[in-house]
């Protein structure tokens, strides 16, 4: 059997891409500024969208996308400048200013590599696959508080919201490890399903205990309530423990090390999505980073008086303290080895499940004075 | 309903993001099939039979699990709202509850779900 070698013919079209690019990037950076503009000005126009519920959720929604892509282009520069600092490299020097326009760089070029499609592929599902991991994360940001304005919606059940609908993330990894039919991402897929839901439930009960202590599971509440005293100092001897419980669970939920068998480079790589190429890659990707800073996001709600802090703008706080949480998570990615599957089921059910059913038990008694 | 409009518009506006980004990059991007390109990729030898066949056993006992804890967890949340109106009667109850799934979860530790061999 003779192995063709196959060329393309087609011109990239680079002009009319470019051209494209630009428009597109006006559009996006445009949209990112409308938070800074002087509101009042613009009342009446704002009196309008706020009688339209719809061209309200459109534009926070719009907002958020936006946010939430560019953001994430920001997270990627930094987790590889950090990497670089970490092994004594210098990490992305040469697209712009100390590679900043780096991963900008990567997701053009992932934007003209070729969608491959394995042949024996469940085709819906490896379709589906990255819609699935992305929404749910984009979801979580509807409630995330950045100040006492600036939050999407503020939902009663805003907790109970992001627990319902952050484990949705699952059944992503499964139609990615599934769809693919590549024993890898299977093996991978599974094993990132176990994770997940195993991690999920001290992750739940860490989350309950604070509810409990606030009394409510609006963000935007727990936030109030820490004014004056953190949470993490005002009840520390179960807020410590609880928070570190939830620092791990978080890194076996965005599937870091010492958590990362489930995409292991070295052994499956890259798990469930190794079939994966081109711009749907770089949607599981982009569903990661936004889900590592949600994450860091609601640690920082939690437990660390989301947006309160002296002299800057509420807003710039809570960037900070996540910024400084994300680079903790990263600093441990950097420094700790890989587990083994066996390890890391182990750790969740003998030890992290029996010491978070034991600290929602005191918080309770302690809620109760 | 009107709490749902923004679940929708954000789950519709996602959806749109991802959705005109391929198909944007279907205009730039090449397309050339062949079928050595569309093999399923196990690091270079040619892959034999499907990756769809069984896999261990123990994924199911931790699905089974998962869902007894989560189904708790998803009682305790109204619980934890209302519980202060009942004082230390309701927490003692709640502490049983939770007492009784731990026997559950030693039950599974003794019976070697959580083990890997």
């Amino acid at each position: 059997m003779s192995v063709r070698v196959y060329t393309s013919s087609k011109s990239y079209r680079a002009g009319q891409f470019f051209g494209g690019l630009i428009v597109a990037l006006i559009v996006i950076a445009i949209a990112s500024l409308l938070p800074l503009l002087p509101w009042y000005k613009l009342n009446p126009v704002l009196d309008f969208i706020g009688m339209h519920p719809w061209l309200n959720a459109f534009l926070k929604a719009f907002v958020v996308v936006n946010f939430v892509a560019l953001h994430v282009l920001f997270l990627i520069w930094l987790e590889r400048k950090f990497a670089g600092w970490m092994q004594a490299r210098l990490g992305p020097k040469h697209v712009g200013w100390q590679g900043l326009g780096q991963t900008l760089a990567d997701a053009i070029k992932l934007f003209l590599k070729e969608d491959i499609v394995p042949a024996k592929a469940d085709r819906q599902l490896f379709a589906i696959a990255p819609f699935l991991s992305f929404m749910p994360t984009l979801l979580t940001f509807m409630v995330l508080p950045f100040s006492a304005a600036w939050i999407a919606y503020d939902y009663d059940l805003g907790a109970l919201f992001v627990v319902a609908v952050s484990t949705n993330v699952a059944l992503g990894v499964l139609a990615a490890g599934w769809g693919a039919n590549n024993k890898y991402s299977i093996l991978g897929g599974a094993r990132a399903v176990a994770q997940l839901l195993s991690y999920e439930i001290p992750m739940v009960m860490m989350i309950l205990a604070v509810v409990t202590l606030s009394d409510t599971m609006s963000m935007k509440q727990i936030v109030l309530r820490q004014a004056h005293l953190w949470n993490i100092v005002a009840y520390w001897p179960v807020m410590i423990p609880a928070f570190l419980i939830f620092l791990t669970c978080a890194l076996a939920e965005l599937n870091r090390t010492p958590f990362d068998l489930p995409e292991a480079e070295s052994e499956l790589v890259s798990g469930f999505h190794t079939e994966y190429s081109g711009m749907r890659f770089a949607f599981f990707y982009l569903a990661e980073f936004a889900n590592n800073f949600f994450s860091a996001g609601f640690a920082v709600t939690l437990f660390f008086g989301g947006w309160y802090g002296p002299i800057l703008p509420p807003v710039v706080w809570f960037t900070l303290k996540t910024l400084i949480l994300i680079c903790v998570m990263m600093w441990i990615r950097w420094t700790l080895p890989r587990l083994r599957i066996d390890q890391v089921m182990g750790f969740c059910w003998k030890v992290l499940v029996p010491i978070s059913l034991v600290v929602y038990c005191i918080t309770a008694l302690i809620a109760l004075k | 309903m009107q709490s749902y409009v923004p679940f929708v518009m954000f789950t519709a506006i996602g959806f749109a993001f991802i959705f005109v980004t391929l198909l944007m990059a279907r205009f730039v991007r090449p397309s050339a099939p062949n079928p050595n390109k569309q093999e399923t990729y196990e690091c270079g030898p040619v892959p034999v039979g499907d990756a769809w066949n069984q896999f261990n056993i123990h994924y199911y006992l931790f699905a089974l699990l998962f869902v007894v804890f989560d189904v708790e967890a998803a009682f305790l949340y109204p619980w934890a709202m209302a519980f202060r109106m009942f004082g230390l009667y309701a927490v003692v109850e709640m502490i049983i509850f939770i007492a009784l799934l731990g026997v559950g979860l030693v039950y599974a530790w003794r019976r070697e779900a959580l083990e890997w061999e």
